[in-house]
This record gives structure tokens, C-alpha cells and sequence, in this order.
């Protein structure tokens, strides 16, 4: 094998299994890869290389034993940053949690440890889960493979450019409003945002409780339903994980089928502020999928232009509450403990020196939003926004069985274009906002690089709660049909690094 | 009249226990006031019998049996902490000198 880092997590868990390579070079492979390219792109916080080749030892012994090895064991991962992950640094991209280090494992890492996935290290994001394009991570910006001058999306833009830069395979990030669909949409690569509640939130540090959700990172659409069905599943330690059987990604991935799918168009996710670019190569997939058989047609969700408003009230909200456990007391940063100062002082120093603009901003409008007189206006009127949304999916759901939008409205904008001014900023997430207010699945994956500017651009399908499987069904067949137009990935296109 | 003074700015900065500076006060003050007007739309179709949604997912109370498992030793629970002693967490005054 020429270039283990340019496998899919398919192949290297087949090449591993049958003994063509060990786990230990394929982890080997990528740690190199790693020191060659990360300086350049800063995906990783952190790289555990004794912890990741320690794991890809354990495979190859497991191995030689005959025992029974998994469909992704040994293959290696890129973890973000807001996973706890037994005595490995999880900081969040914050410097409240500079250095510490937690003493439990997070549900997905135990899932993909009892997987024998190899987890390389921790990827950058912004600071909480926070932004869309990884500029608000205390500790430096990432870079897009595709231009080093452009944002790799966010908030897990760490994991989206490790993917898309052949550091990793696959890898695991979080979507509160589109954090994992909308950097793999600018970077090329498959992001899925399960259904909430489908993938645990153990040990996730917690942003917005009612809408993160962990979901998998990779380059093609059946490696992406490998990492999904190894995540997922009902967790008591998660009291809203659902109780439910895992729906059948893989077979979905496995045996794409648009035949009589009847595919919705968002008329409300397209047309002013989004990219010509972006629109032209959307409507290219759409046109491709009514020829491979689905049928197509236009649905309304008027509700869908108060998402974004909704989303900036109730993740505030849920924020301001969430990250009051930063308290300086029991773990992370302490600042101005001098003996004369009280607990409350040295919690508002504390916070103040370790938490970044954005965060402050957030919960600063969370507290003002949960205030008693602005309540009813503001938080109260985004929960009723939330249920008109719910119901705009419901209603489109009984036409249609899934949904489909461009991912984001541009392409990958510059790195520090946006960032004095949030409101611009938060367009990123125009798309993909309305699933997690829904609670429903939801996926980007590459439909093709924009004629204006040579970026990629991502097509978002949306499916109903608990039927993630239709959106592995939708993408495999989409994905085989632009590979054979293309003659290749659309990854392979990526620049050299 | 903006919605968020720089006075209101600086109570919710109390309210969210962050010692911000002057200058931060004065950049949030603005961009807080710009965000929550934006955001204010929501009531135009928030009428009065829309009922809300917290979460999406329809849950009410979650049991589970109450048994004795495994937990994080004292050391462990500890091993993060800014301060510790005698198996505690260390944490400055919470009440005033008297």
C-alpha cells in the first residue's frame, strides 16, 4: 500500500484484518503525516501519540490472537476537543480548561475504544463549541486544506481539516447548529448530524443540552455510517439518549437507492445571500438525483427564516446555565485567589480572564434573554418558534421522505472576514439550524467545487427523527454518480499540502 | 433608545459573574444591543397559542434503579481541583469577614 493516509477507514480496517499492514503502521503512517502537514493547518490541540500507538498495539495483538477484530478496529481518529477522554487534555478550545485533564471517559471515546478505533489526538474548535469557523478557539486559528487562507468551518474545524487533509480518516465532532455539517460542506468531506438524542452526550461537555449532538466526520459516505453505527445507541448515563434501536446506516450506506424517493427542495434554504456558485452546484445534484430516479419537488417551510433568531436566543440561553459550572472552584483555571478575595470575586475574575469574546457575548445574551420581564419576549418566543419549525418538518415530511438544501450559503470565507462582526458570522449556520431545533438527522456531503472560486460545496439532507438510514441511502447513490462524472473524489482534487 | 445600555450591560455582567473591563463593556454594550434586536423577530409569529418547545425529544421524568456503582475515588475527583485539602476541594471565603 503506497499511502496508508489516502485509505479509506474501510480499507485500512481490511488491510489491518487480514494482516497486509499492522495497526501499528497504519497509526504510524498518520502520526507521520501529522508532523509533516500540521503545521500548517492546526488541526490538533493535542496528539496522544503513546496512547495511539499503545491502542494500535493492543489491535495487532488481538489480532494475532484470532480474535475477532471490528469493522473500523485499528483505524485511526481524530477527536474533538470537547469529549473527555480519560487523562488526555480536553479543553474545549478554552484556556478555563487549559490543562486539565479529565477522569472519565466520555460514552463516545468508551464506544470507540470497545471499537478498537485508535484515537490519534484532540482537535482545535472554537472556544465551547461557539462559532462556525474555528477563529474563536483560545489557542489559534485552523486552516483550510483547500486554501490556508480561508476558515475550515466550525466549531469543529479541527476535525473537518484533519479529515480533509489526510491526517485522519475519520473523525468525531458536535453540531448544536451546524458545527459538523457545515465545516465539512467548506472543506469536501461527509458530516452527519444523527438524530438528538441518537448518540450519546456523556462526558460532552455540555453547550446548548437540547441541541448537541456528536456525530461522525469522514471522506466517503459508507466510512461516515462506520463511525455512526459504532457511536450510536441508548445510553443510561445520558437521560435523553433515546431507547431505541440504532436505525441500519450501513446497509443504507451499502445499498444507496433513490429509486421513487420522493426529495424535497427547501424553497426557504436558497436564493438571496446564497453563493451563485453554491446555487448552481446544488441545483446540478438535484438535477442528478431526479435522473437517478428520485422525485423531486419543491416544499415551503415558512417557519425556517426565524431559525436562526430562535437558535440565538435558546442556545444562549442554555449556555449561560450550562457554563455557570466554570466556577473556578472544583477543576480548571483559579484567578485571584489571594486570600482577600471572596468566592464570587474570584469566580467573576476567573471567568472573565478565561473565557474568550464570543463566549461572553453568549452568555451575557443568555442571561439577558432568561431575565424576568424579557423572558416571554425572548426565550419563551423562541421555544414557540421551535414548535412551528417542528411542525414545518412534520407537514413537509408527510410529502416528502427527505429533505434537501445547499449545507451553507458560501463557500469558505477568510479567515478573520467575519469575526468583528457576529451577526455576519452566524449566517454560516442559515441551513443548518432548523434540524437542531427539530431534534431530526441531518448530513453534508461534497456535491462539487464552486465555478466562482474553487471551493467545495455541500448539499444538506435532512431526514425525520430516528430514520438517519434515509440520508446514507440518498448520499451513497448521489456520491457514486458525481464519482463517476468526476472520474474520482472529489477529495483527491485537494491541494497538496 | 437601545435595548441594552452600557448600565444594563455592565448588571448582566454581574448577573453572569464575568469582571469585564471598561473596554469590553463598552464593545459589548453595541454588539449585544445589534444581536438582541436581530434576534427579537421571534415574537412576530410566536402568538399566544403556539405552544413552546424545550426539546425535541418527548421526555418526561427518566428513572433508573437505585444501586451502588462504581465512582471516581476522592483522588480522582480531586485531581483537577485549583485547590485541595484534606480530601476537599480548597475554595475562597463564600461568607463575609465579620
Amino acid at each position: 500500500m503506497a499511502d496508508l493516509t489516502q485509505a479509506s477507514a474501510r480499507e485500512l480496517a481490511r488491510l489491518i484484518a487480514t494482516g497486509e499492514v499492522s495497526a501499528v503502521e497504519v497509526t504510524q503512517a498518520h502520526l507521520d503525516r501529522i508532523s509533516a502537514v500540521d503545521a500548517k493547518v492546526h488541526a490538533f490541540l493535542h496528539v496522544d501519540a503513546d496512547g495511539a500507538l499503545g491502542a494500535a498495539r493492543a489491535v495487532d495483538e488481538k489480532r494475532s490472537r484470532g480474535a475477532d477484530l471490528g469493522p473500523l478496529a485499528g483505524v485511526p481518529l481524530a477527536l474533538k476537543d470537547v469529549l473527555t477522554q480519560k487523562d488526555v487534555p480536553t479543553t474545549c478550545g478554552s484556556r478555563i480548561l487549559e490543562g486539565w485533564r479529565p477522569p472519565y471517559d466520555s460514552t463516545v471515546v468508551r464506544k470507540l475504544r470497545e471499537a478498537d478505533v485508535v484515537i490519534l489526538g484532540k482537535t482545535n474548535m472554537d472556544e465551547f463549541a461557539m462559532g462556525s469557523s474555528t477563529e474563536n478557539s483560545a489557542f489559534g486559528v485552523t486552516r483550510n486544506p483547500w486554501d490556508l487562507e480561508r476558515i475550515p468551518g466550525g466549531s469543529s474545524g479541527g476535525s473537518s481539516a484533519a479529515v480533509s487533509s489526510f491526517q485522519a480518516p475519520l473523525a468525531i465532532g458536535t453540531d448544536t447548529g451546524g458545527s459538523i455539517r457545515q465545516p465539512a460542506a467548506v472543506t469536501g468531506i461527509v458530516g452527519v448530524k444523527p438524530t438528538y438524542g441518537g448518540v450519546s452526550r456523556y462526558g460532552l461537555v455540555a453547550f446548548s443540552s437540547s441541541l448537541d449532538q456528536a456525530g461522525p466526520f469522514a471522506r466517503n459516505i459508507l466510512d461516515a455510517a462506520l463511525l455512526h453505527a459504532t457511536i450510536a445507541g441508548h445510553d443510561p448515563l445520558d437521560s435523553t439518549s433515546i431507547d431505541a434501536p440504532v436505525p441500519d446506516v450501513v446497509t443504507a450506506a451499502r445499498a444507496g437507492d433513490v429509486t421513487g424517493v420522493r426529495v424535497g427542495v427547501v424553497r426557504e434554504l436558497n436564493g438571496e445571500g446564497y453563493d451563485a456558485g453554491v446555487r448552481q452546484r446544488f441545483s446540478e445534484a438535484v438535477a442528478l438525483l431526479t435522473s437517478l430516479g428520485a422525485e423531486v419537488g419543491e416544499v415551503s417551510c415558512p417557519h425556517f427564516d426565524y431559525a436562526m433568531p430562535a437558535y440565538y436566543l435558546i442556545a444562549p440561553s442554555e449556555a449561560s446555565s450550562n457554563l455557570a459550572r466554570f466556577d473556578a472552584m472544583r477543576y480548571g483555571l483559579r484567578v485571584g485567589d489571594d486570600g482577600t478575595r471572596s468566592a464570587e470575586e474570584v469566580m467573576a475574575m476567573t471567568r472573565a480572564a478565561g473565557f474568550g469574546p464570543e463566549v461572553k457575548r453568549r452568555i451575557m445574551i443568555g442571561t439577558y434573554a432568561l431575565s424576568s420581564g424579557y423572558y416571554d419576549a425572548y426565550y419563551g418566543s423562541a421555544q414557540k418558534v421551535r414548535t412551528l419549525i417542528s411542525q414545518d418538518f412534520a407537514a413537509a415530511f408527510e410529502k416528502f421522505d427527505v429533505l434537501v438544501s445547499p449545507s451553507t450559503p458560501t463557500t469558505a470565507f477568510r479567515i478573520g472576514e467575519r469575526t468583528d462582526d457576529p451577526l455576519k458570522m452566524y449566517l454560516a449556520d442559515l441551513d443548518t439550524i432548523p434540524s437542531n431545533l427539530a431534534g431530526n438527522a441531518s448530513m453534508s456531503l461534497p456535491v462539487g467545487l464552486s465555478p466562482d472560486d474553487g471551493l467545495p460545496v455541500g448539499l444538506q439532507i435532512m431526514a425525520p427523527a430516528l430514520a438517519d438510514d434515509r440520508l446514507y441511502r440518498v448520499a451513497a447513490v448521489l456520491e457514486a454518480a458525481l464519482a463517476l462524472q468526476w472520474g474520482h473524489a472529489l477529495i483527491e482534487e485537494a491541494p497538496a499540502l | 433608545m437601545p435595548s441594552i445600555t452600557r448600565a444594563e450591560a455592565a448588571h448582566l455582567a454581574r448577573l453572569s459573574r464575568l469582571a469585564l473591563t471598561d473596554d469590553e463593556l463598552d464593545q459589548l454594550a453595541g454588539q449585544l444591543d445589534v444581536i438582541i434586536n436581530a434576534v427579537a423577530r421571534v415574537s412576530e409569529v410566536a402568538d399566544a397559542d403556539v405552544p413552546p418547545t424545550s426539546h425535541s425529544v418527548p421526555l418526561t421524568n427518566v428513572f433508573r434503579p437505585d444501586e451502588v456503582r462504581p465512582c471516581l475515588t476522592p483522588d480522582e475527583a480531586l485531581a483537577g481541583a485549583p485547590a485541595a485539602e484534606e480530601q476537599r476541594f480548597r475554595v475562597p471565603r463564600i461568607l463575609d469577614e465579620e
